[in-house]
């Protein structure tokens, strides 16, 4: 039996991991997706690009529904606040993400070539705005957002859509924006030769020095200027989930003194910068798997290091302090932890174990030599 | 207090997308099966027509597909976006139960439909077959899960509130899964879908065999449909719904008012075939009544009765009564009253807390209620009857009507004489949207059914909206309208394409569009 605290605490731990998987592989489709009208100029280029992630994006946007279903069963406070909270960010990425399933099954279905035009503008704005709001969020995770909690335990939402864009945030969305088209990039390089392979390694070297500073200038902003909280007094660590049996109090701005209580979380900000810098190295080169790898690195690393400045906390509230939300006081009950962490232990490993086996299969360079020879079956 | 009109947009958004997304999981469900049966024949008699069968059928299966994902990625943010407070409520229960669908059959089914579409040429036939038969398997598991979910919410066991976290909480992972009133639904809502599929077969099928065109690859569509739908729809209607009726206090007002009993009979009580309910007057004008059925029907027995309207109201005042007790008892744990007469005087009222609840919409404070309040909180306890008598009607006569026409098409490809019944034919063309109708309209009596509550007994549906604007709704009821319409039209005329062309759009050379004469091609 595993205590109340530390399955709390693994929970949180599989949230990240869940997050990380999400940010890794929805991450190139999303970038694909970005690059798709930028790098491919005939009907074949394009379609090529589709190629590279037409059978598999559809499993990896499971990472999304299940990132969404997991905070739903584990953190229903934050599922609560966070969804209506930011109503219209979230239908926003919804109706971002309508283009995806019916762009991919539909497009190569009738060959005029404006449908199809219209196909990949539909598939750019799928993989290019929830990047953009999801990073909008996480910077607004990292500042707080105006919300309350009644006495009920009812979430309200005391701001408006427009104060969610504010400069840091915008930036935070830029970036995510760049790394997801740098993974992207990388992964296109990977599966394609001749002319795509060859934009997508100019891509690369324009998008890395962009994506490098505009993390560098989120970091530092993050690091010194903006408002942090502690909370002064809660109740255990092990109390039944209420969270409005704390008190929490700003502590003015810079996050780098909670890094500096625990030197060791240090690690995550710098091995940041070191996955992507070496991705974009390894990614001039011809060992774009490597580069890959580092990359997916630096992703994982931005979101532990996102996780480690919040932590505790899950949600902050800058309306209410007392009304954050963190892992020990907005979870399920422990026996919905329990069962839930059972179920993710079995089924974790058999996910993984049949996607790589389907990657396995169906791994290779798209080529137009591809494309012309199943013109009829692919996308 | 939470006004009635952020009630009721809410109400209406999450009707039209769940409808919506409804249009498409069922086909979704049949499909894949019927695709696993033709692949199946393929692989043990080697026939490349059978291939040709699940290649193109499951073109029409993609096109479906696409917009079971789009829609359905809908209804998982809407929990958090628009009930709010039904998450925080009920999150413990149905949380778990929502991450299970994406760890079993989420990841499944969107895994193995890529390998399905685009692995042909780099499996082994029986590789192949091994992955769309999960597709096949994920699709079930995932209407599994969200129909255990759905169960809970008819008739939630396995969960107790807790007033330290102000919320339901689970008990019994076991008594969830277990629930008799979700895997009737799992059941009869799965045989559901596989009907849809196979309507969709059989008519599109009899379609090319009036026309003459394909008519080889058609006839054998045909026979697997015809058995394939019979199988289900005996499932659907044998094992119907009904069974779990009698579980729950909310699934026995939704029967009695299905049946428009307004007071309950002796038993066995008499059935009411047609006749036109009126609410004011709490009986049912020109009623047409089969003795003894409903008594069987709904209790399987003669010697139990079923419960009228009326007896059922008069017991929710007194639960509504109760439930102000617990409601009282709970506010005074809240102010911080801990002690064990307390807690024990609560955990022996709160069944009914739920009850008190409905009090919430005519007065803040529930316990200062006045018997007029009380009244009104009982009379929404009853649901209209009209709309669901009637609606539950049609889904039955769609129902009868499908097991008439598998019956007669298995019968006549039984007897190899299918393709000369014209007439049979001409039926299953018109009846392909049959299936859709008796979904739509079923779902209606389920979800309708239940009100006033989204957790029968436990949670009003006016409590459980988020605290947001009508400016907001708008704007997201706006958004469906806008994509959802430009997409369904897509879609139908991407189908309707795909139909006309039939199978020649595999492009394999042997079909009726690429025979230079155009003639008849078996």
């Amino acid at each position: 039996m595993i205590d109340y605290e530390a399955i709390r605490l693994i929970w949180w731990v599989f949230i990240g991991v869940v997050a990380i998987a999400f940010a890794v592989t929805e991450g190139f489709d999303f970038g694909v997706s970005t690059l798709l009208p930028l790098l491919g100029k005939t009907d074949v280029e394009r379609r090529i690009i589709i190629n590279t992630i037409g059978p598999t994006w559809e499993g990896n946007q499971v990472w999304l529904i299940l990132l969404g279903g997991a905070i739903f069963a584990i953190w229903p406070a934050v599922y609560a606040t966070l969804f209506s909270g930011l109503y219209a960010a979230m239908l926003l990425v919804l109706f971002a993400l309508f283009f995806r399933p019916a762009g991919f099954d539909y497009r190569s279905k009738i060959s005029d070539p404006r449908w199809r035009n219209a196909w990949d503008w539909g598939l750019f704005v799928g993989g290019t705005l929830p990047p953009v709001l999801l990073g909008v969020l996480v910077g607004n995770l990292l500042l707080g957002l105006p919300f309350h909690l009644d006495q009920d335990l009812r979430t309200f939402y005391d701001g408006s859509f427009w104060e969610l864009l504010s400069p840091f945030a915008l930036l935070c969305g830029v970036v995510s924006l760049l790394a997801s088209s740098f993974h992207g990039a990388l992964f296109l390089k990977w599966r394609t030769e001749g002319i795509v392979h060859e934009r997508a390694t100019q891509a690369l070297s324009l998008l890395a020095p962009l994506l490098l500073a505009g993390l560098a200038a989120v970091m530092l902003w993050a690091f010194i200027g903006i408002d942090r909280p502690e909370i002064t007094q809660m109740a255990t660590t092990e109390a039944p989930s209420n969270p409005l049996n704390k008190t929490v109090i700003a502590v003015g701005p810079g996050w780098l003194q909670h890094f500096l209580a625990y030197p060791l979380m240090m690690l995550a900000p710098i091995l940041a910068f070191l996955g992507l810098a070496l991705a974009w190295l390894l990614g001039r080169g011809p060992t774009t798997m490597a580069a890959f790898l580092c990359s997916s690195v630096g992703l994982a690393s931005i979101l532990l290091t996102v996780g480690f400045a919040l932590f505790p906390f899950l949600l902050i509230s800058t309306s209410d302090p007392r009304s954050s939300l963190t892992l020990w006081d907005a979870s399920a009950s422990h026996t919905t932890l329990l069962l839930s962490f059972w179920i993710t232990v079995i089924f974790l490993p058999i996910v993984l174990l049949y996607t790589r086996w389907v990657y396995k299969v169906l791994w290779g360079s798209i080529t137009e030599a591809a494309i012309a020879k199943d013109s009829h079956t692919l996308y | 207090m939470i006004g009635d009109d952020i009630v009721m947009l809410s109400r209406l958004q999450f009707g039209l997308t769940a409808l919506y997304h409804f249009l498409f999981v069922p086909l979704t469900l049949g499909m894949t099966f019927i695709l696993g049966i033709m692949e199946s024949v393929y692989v043990l008699t080697g026939r490349e027509v059978y291939k040709d069968m699940t290649k193109f059928w499951g073109k029409l299966f993609g096109i479906n597909f696409a917009m079971g994902v789009t829609t359905g990625l809908t209804l998982e943010f809407q929990f958090g976006t628009n009930w709010a407070y039904y998450s925080h409520y009920v999150g413990d229960i149905f949380g778990p139960l929502l991450a299970s669908e994406g760890w079993m059959a989420f990841f499944l089914e969107s895994t193995f439909v890529g390998l399905f579409f685009f692995g042909w040429d780099k499996l082994t036939k029986v590789q192949h077959l091994i992955v769309t038969w999960l597709l096949a398997v994920g699709t079930s598991l995932s209407a599994l899960w969200i129909l255990i979910a759905n169960g809970w919410m008819q008739y939630p066991v396995g969960a107790e509130f807790n007033y330290e976290t102000l919320r339901m909480e689970m008990t019994s992972f076991a008594a969830v899964i277990l629930n008799p009133v979700a895997q009737v639904k799992f059941v009869h809502t799965v045989a559901a879908g596989y009907v849809t599929g196979s309507m969709f077969v059989l008519g599109i099928s009899s379609w090319y065999l009036l026309n003459k065109r394909d008519m080889g690859f058609a006839r054998r569509s045909f026979s697997i449909a015809s058995a394939f739908g019979l199988a289900s729809i005996l499932s659907v209607i044998v094992l119907g719904d009904e069974s779990g009726y009698t579980e729950g206090e909310t699934q026995k007002i939704k029967l009695a008012a299905i049946e428009a009993e307004w007071h309950t009979e002796p038993a066995p009580a008499s059935f009411t075939l047609f006749g036109f309910p009126n609410q004011d007057k709490q009986t049912t004008d020109y009623a047409i009544k089969i003795p003894y059925l409903l008594g069987l029907i709904a209790t399987r027995s003669i010697d139990e009765e079923v419960k009228g309207l009326q007896e059922l109201r008069t017991e929710s005042v007194a639960r509504i009564k109760n439930g102000m007790v617990a409601y009282a008892d709970l506010q005074k744990l809240r102010s911080g009253d801990h002690s064990g007469t307390a807690k024990q005087h609560f955990a022996e009222h709160k069944a009914d807390l739920g009850y008190g609840l409905l009090l919430k919409k005519y007065t803040e404070n529930v316990v200062d209620a006045d018997p007029a309040m009380i009244e009104k909180a009982a009379n929404d306890s009853i649901p209209k009857v009209a709309p669901l008598f009637w609606t539950f009607r049609v889904m039955v006569a769609c129902g009868f009507t499908m097991l008439f026409v598998f019956a007669m098409a298995f019968y006549y490809c039984a007897t190899r004489v299918a393709d000369q019944k014209r007439w049979l034919m001409r039926l299953a063309v018109w009846c392909i949207p049959l299936p859709w109708i008796a979904a739509e309209t079923g779902w209606f009596v389920a979800e309708v059914g239940r009100q006033p509550w989204t957790i029968s007994g436990v949670l009003p549906t006016h409590l459980s909206v988020s605290s947001v604007s009508i400016g907001q709704l708008w704007f997201s009821i706006a958004g469906f309208a806008l994509f959802y319409t430009v997409l369904l039209i897509i879609e139908i005329y991407l189908m309707l394409k795909y139909v006309r062309l039939g199978p020649s759009s595999l492009h394999t050379g042997r079909y009726y569009h690429e025979q230079t004469s155009g003639a008849v091609h078996e």
